[in-house]
């Protein structure tokens, strides 16, 4: 390994812009990567984190003005090719590998870029292969297709790839935002090895917490422009959200006592196998029940057979009060049951089409008019009566879904199943994507949906979100419930460490 | 809102552009030769547009719901000859309006029989919609052929003609059956249940069943009403040619599948219009009756079909740079 | 062999299918498993595997190409005119005109689908179209029947007489064949290329960050595809010893419904030359077998038709991938607009 003194930097930008027809990305951002560190770029959708690594790797060109050094040196403009070479590897958040080909050819890919075409045989690559995976100290079976690895285990792949090319300098944009946290933890184990090895990496993640426990420093970004550099030596996570937002967050606890409320959900010994076993549980009227717990704990296999996408092996669910059987999530809708799905771009919303079009869609009984055909006057009156509800800020209820921001999506997801109008509404992860200042909004309106009577079931993992806005929390682990915990008798700290034990 | 936006929302993007083409072409055409603009050309136009705009139907919503139907034709056929062969049952030329009936029925139910099997294995086994409907069209040309032993059948009651030749207050009656069928569509795909499944399925099929939609189901029925267009465009074939035959209309399969794209379906899925896509049934025909006028080789017109999408994509990759180049310089 | 099922599975059970196929037919006729059976199939078949192997690389470059029959037949007719022109040609000149034809042709497609960003099947419907209308347009839908005799010549690469007097033989479209099956092999096995054409297919967006040349990819697929279009043109005349300009009309679906069979996926990122061979013999020894059983030749589709249907019906062949496909090709469109 080479050596480098500590103030020896990877990477050097100096009062670097870059406008896009009019907008200001960035606005003469500094930003200073050492060698061997490991670096968090941390702030909210749109603050201008994905331009600069685009504008680092190549991607983009700056506007004149600013500087750019790596390892020392001075460079101009740069290609993905040039970036490359430099030494600088970026880990995409969708990682950008293929899922088709085998591990051995995925780690290789870049050799087969950006040079004359020749031969390639697979034996020629799979020694080197090998070594950055000794030198990552993961094992894999190099001839598995990709797609058939867990997305953890692709991570590790991303990671080889970028160490195939000798990168020097490592960008991960949210690595860690769908693995378990035993996962994730492995995960974190090898940025530390890739650090102490001399590799710099810039971390980029939702996750406050891991953000403070990874990385030595964290520079913020907020619209384009620099808050500060920040030693994470004695940072909490509400301080850095609010260094992220610029606003004061409120983190009460508001849960509420509604043991006296009518029953809506009750679940006894629902089990499934290899998924969850022995659930009991009971949702009243206006309460909002807290589930957490890590990734793969179970949490939305339950929620998928309180929906009826699968069905229970054994065990009993009653819907006030009467036995439900559920064969579809069409049954589910019948009997006043909605999901709000964690994976919102591809489940929750179908992203190409009008925000009107997804408000409608499980709710169309109720826009048909004259003949039994659908009734545009009544549909855009439903239309209405929720954007106005939920405050969902648009331009025109013909746009597409996916011009909106995450926060509003999520609204349009509520206003979707809302207009179901359910007796218990099961959200999981309902903040993944979110922006840390609209999450408040979110949650205001899941508290005014409980306090008009709806029973919620909040699905996260993040444990301050349940702390703070459900009125019990239950703790489920290897699929079965360990714990119910008041929030006004514990704290966010001890929860976390009794499910991160 | 402007009259172009009105007119967007009411017809869609693609429709104004296609009616200036259309309105281009007849104009081109009315200077070329004095026969284009006569009641008997436009006559004969609508007599032979309504097979293609009825089979064009028929691919419209499997591309809608992001697959493509490529038995079509031989659905088509089969269902003329279930027709056929209940007609000659019951005594050929001398068959009764009885008889008629029951093969139309027939028909209707083949064709919905064999589109349902495919939207099924579509649904329910996952498998593509092109490799799905490629095994259908094979093995219902070779039933066609077993059938008929690759040859003709022919002689039909005379009332049968009227559906091909005849006409109600001067409209062709198989271009009645075609409007008819086109504002069925219309309704069915802006107005009903099925049609809004149909779009949504299009574009995300997992997000539709996360969202209550009955996704296998709207698979299903839409290659059964996909094969229901086929028997009707088959009927209107047999009446046409006055007979069946496997290979009737064989070079129109893809001709429908390019008529769809030149009137703006998203090959993808999730958009596109009925009304459009009639425009550009238009614009075909009236190419290939102008051609014909002027004493074009008829292969012309398959050549001139082809190039006029290369040139209508050429001209909307043109339009979304010039629209996306505005938008940056505001 | 477990492996080969785990990373093969469509091919790995196609091979299994077919092999008992052969078993039985060998055991249910007497005439299936002879020397002049084997080479009637090998050369009633090797056209149909040049074009095969030429769709592969386009489908494996996540394309697809509706126009390569129709090219062929155009390749036929403007070589035909070309041999006239210059007074006979050889052999050696007949496969470079038809290569560079076919490449052309193929060029045509890859430009279009790339200059105006418009997918595959749209634009090579249209030059389905274009290139059908024109070629009919220009021949008036005659045949050729003046040709020069080099191209025409039936040349052996293998003879032998059975004691019965019958003579098999394989003739030379059988030779060209697998030097085209080789030769695509080596392209996507072998090559740097070959790898980026998996991955364009597979991931095109990652493919694009990662520095893949996209109008590369576009040329190579396209150009592969054409060029075995205008080579399987070539040996077609060869075999029939005539250019019937309407005769490989239909031939491009037949042709894609093997491919696609043999575990090629519509879509991109997999396919392989192996896979596609099974396909290809899987259709025609269906059909060869159903010969020999002494079945009526007008089922045969019938039952083929039939038999994939039930072969897709009853295996996961393209599991719930055609959602996920579409989404590739989608971000693609979306990124390269």
């Amino acid at each position: 390994m080479t050596t480098v003194s500590d103030t020896a930097h990877a990477l050097r930008l100096r009062s670097v812009s870059k406008t896009f027809g009019g907008v200001k990305a960035l606005q003469s951002v500094d930003f200073e990567v050492r060698a061997g560190e490991v670096h968090c770029l941390a702030g909210e959708n749109g603050c201008g984190k994905s331009t600069l690594i685009k504008i680092v790797t190549g991607v983009y060109t700056p506007d004149a003005g600013g500087e750019i050094e790596l390892f020392g040196e001075r460079v101009g403009t740069t290609s993905p090719t040039k970036a490359r070479a430099l030494g600088i590897a970026v880990i995409w958040q969708d990682l950008a590998l293929f899922p088709h080909m085998t591990v051995a050819e995925n780690i290789a890919f870049d050799e087969m870029v950006g040079v004359a075409p020749r031969l390639a045989f697979g034996g020629r690559y799979k020694g080197r292969v090998r070594k950055v995976l000794d030198r990552l100290n993961v094992s894999l079976d190099l001839d598995t297709r990709l797609g058939d690895l867990p997305i953890a285990q692709r991570q590790v792949v991303a990671i080889a790839r970028a160490l195939m090319g000798d990168a020097r300098l490592v960008f991960m944009d949210e690595p860690t935002a769908s693995l378990t946290q035993s996962e994730t933890d492995a995960l974190l184990k090898v940025v530390r090895t890739l650090s102490a090895q001399g590799v710099a990496v810039v971390f980029v993640s939702h996750r406050l917490a891991e953000v403070i426990d990874i990385s030595e420093r964290v520079t913020v970004l907020r619209d384009g422009k620099l808050v500060g550099v920040y030693p994470t030596d004695g940072m909490t996570q509400y301080r850095l959200g609010e260094l992220m937002t610029g606003a004061q967050l409120e983190n009460v606890v508001r849960a509420q006592d509604r043991s006296t409320a009518l029953p809506v959900l009750e679940v006894k010994a629902l089990s499934r196998h290899d998924e969850f076993k022995d659930i009991d549980l009971i949702i009243r009227q206006g309460e909002v029940l807290g589930l957490t717990g890590l990734i793969g704990a179970g949490r939305s296999e339950l929620a998928h057979a309180l929906i009826g996408m699968n069905a229970p092996d054994k065990g009993e669910i009653r819907l006030g009060g009467s036995p439900i059987r559920l064969r579809s999530i069409r049954d589910a809708i019948a009997r006043g049951v909605a999901y709000v799905s964690e994976d919102r771009l591809s489940l929750g919303l179908i992203q190409p089409q009008s925000i009107a079009d997804n408000t409608v869609i499980s709710v169309l009984d109720r826009i048909l008019g004259a003949f039994g055909l659908i009734s545009p006057a009544r549909q855009s009156r439903l239309v209405r009566h929720w954007i106005e509800e939920l405050a969902v800020k648009i331009g025109k209820p013909d746009d597409a879904v996916s011009t909106l921001s995450g926060g509003n999506q999520q609204r349009v997801v509520l206003a979707k199943w809302l207009a179901t109008e359910p007796r218990l509404l099961i959200l999981d992860s309902p903040t993944v994507g979110v922006d840390v200042g609209a999450r408040a909004g979110i949650f205001r309106i899941v508290r005014r949906l409980a306090d008009e009577g709806l029973a919620i079931l909040l699905i996260s993992d993040e444990v301050s979100e349940v702390m703070f806005n459900a009125d019990r929390v239950l703790h489920m682990a290897d699929g079965k419930i360990v714990g119910e915990y008041d929030p006004h008798a514990t704290s966010v700290q001890d929860l976390e460490a009794l499910i991160y034990a | 809102m402007s009259l172009r936006e009105r007119i967007h929302a009411v017809a869609g993007a693609e429709t104004l552009p296609l009616l200036i083409f259309l309105g281009i072409v007849f104009l081109a055409f009315s200077l070329a030769t004095p026969l284009f603009l006569t009641g008997a050309n436009l006559r004969s136009m609508a007599f032979q547009m309504p097979v293609l705009g009825l089979l064009t139907l028929a691919m419209l919503v499997p591309i809608l719901s992001g697959g493509l139907n490529l038995a079509i034709i031989y659905q088509a056929n089969i269902s003329g000859l279930a027709l056929a062969w209940t007609l000659i049952q019951f005594g050929g030329p001398d068959a009764g309006i009885g008889a008629f009936i029951l093969g139309v029925t027939l028909a209707v139910l083949a064709g919905a029989l064999s589109g349902a099997v495919m939207g099924a294995v579509v649904a329910y086994v996952g498998a593509h919609p092109i490799l799905v409907s490629l095994a259908m069209m094979i093995f219902l040309r070779g039933l066609g052929e077993f059938l008929t032993r690759g040859g003709d059948i022919s002689g039909f009651p005379e009332f049968v003609n009227i559906l091909g030749h005849g006409s109600i207050a001067g409209i062709p009656v198989p271009m009645i059956i075609f409007i008819l069928a086109a504002i069925v569509w219309h309704i069915m795909l802006k107005r009903t249940r099925h049609g809004f499944s149909v779009y949504m399925v299009g574009s995300n099929i997992k997000a539709s069943e996360y969202s209550g939609i009955h996704t296998r189901k709207t698979l299903v029925t839409i290659y059964a009403i996909s094969g229901v267009i086929c028997a009707i465009a088959g009927i209107v074939m047999a009446a046409r040619f006055n007979s069946v035959r496997v290979g009737h209309g064989e070079a129109l399969l893809l001709v429908t599948v390019l008529a769809c794209f030149l009137g703006g379906i998203d090959p993808f899925g999730g958009f596109g219009r009925v009304l459009p896509v009639a425009v550009a049934l238009i614009i075909l025909q009236a190419l290939s009756s102008g051609l014909n006028l002027i004493g074009a080789n008829q292969h012309l017109s398959t050549a001139v079909w082809g190039l006029f999408l290369i040139g209508v994509m050429a001209l909307r990759w043109v339009g979304l740079r010039w629209r996306s180049r505005q938008r940056k310089g505001t | 062999m477990r492996d080969l099922f785990r990373i093969y599975p469509v091919e790995a059970r196609l091979s299994v299918v077919l092999f008992l196929m052969i078993l039985g037919l060998s055991l249910a006729t007497d005439t299936f498993l002879t020397l002049g059976n084997i080479t009637s199939l090998l050369n009633n078949n090797a056209v149909n595997l040049i074009w095969a192997v030429g769709l592969l690389v386009v489908l494996i470059a996540g394309g697809i190409d509706i126009s390569f029959a129709v090219a062929a037949s155009v390749v036929q007719y403007v070589a035909a005119q070309i041999f006239m022109g210059i007074g006979g040609g050889s052999w050696a000149i007949g496969f470079l005109v038809a290569a560079a034809l076919g490449i052309g042709l193929g060029m045509v497609n890859a430009l279009l689908i790339h200059g105006f960003r418009v997918i595959s099947i749209v634009i090579t419907i249209a030059t389905f179209n274009a290139f059908f209308g024109l070629l009919m347009f220009f021949t008036k839908g005659r045949n050729i029947y003046n040709l020069p005799d080099w191209w025409t010549d039936r040349i052996f690469i293998f003879e032998r007489q059975a004691p019965d007097g019958s003579w098999s033989e394989l003739n030379l479209s059988v030779a060209v064949m697998i030097a085209c099956v080789l030769a695509t092999w080596a392209l996507i096995r072998l090559t740097t290329l070959g790898r980026q054409l998996y991955a364009f297919g597979d991931n095109p967006e990652g493919a694009r960050r990662s520095g893949v040349n996209i109008w590369q990819m576009q040329i190579v697929a396209f150009g592969w595809c054409g060029m075995m279009a205008g080579i399987g043109g070539l040996m077609q005349v060869n075999i029939a010893q005539e250019i019937v300009p309407n005769a490989l009309y239909g031939r491009e679906l037949d042709v894609l419904a093997a491919v696609v069979l043999g575990g090629a996926r519509l879509g991109g990122g997999r396919g392989t030359v192996v896979g596609c061979v099974l396909g290809v013999m899987f259709v025609a020894i269906t059909q060869n077998g159903l010969n020999l059983l002494g079945i009526s030749p007008f089922a045969f589709q019938m039952i083929i038709g039939a038999t994939i249907l039930v072969a897709i019906s009853s295996s996961n062949l393209s599991f719930k991938l055609w959602n996920r496909s579409r989404d590739t090709e989608a971000r693609l469109k979306e990124n390269t607009t």
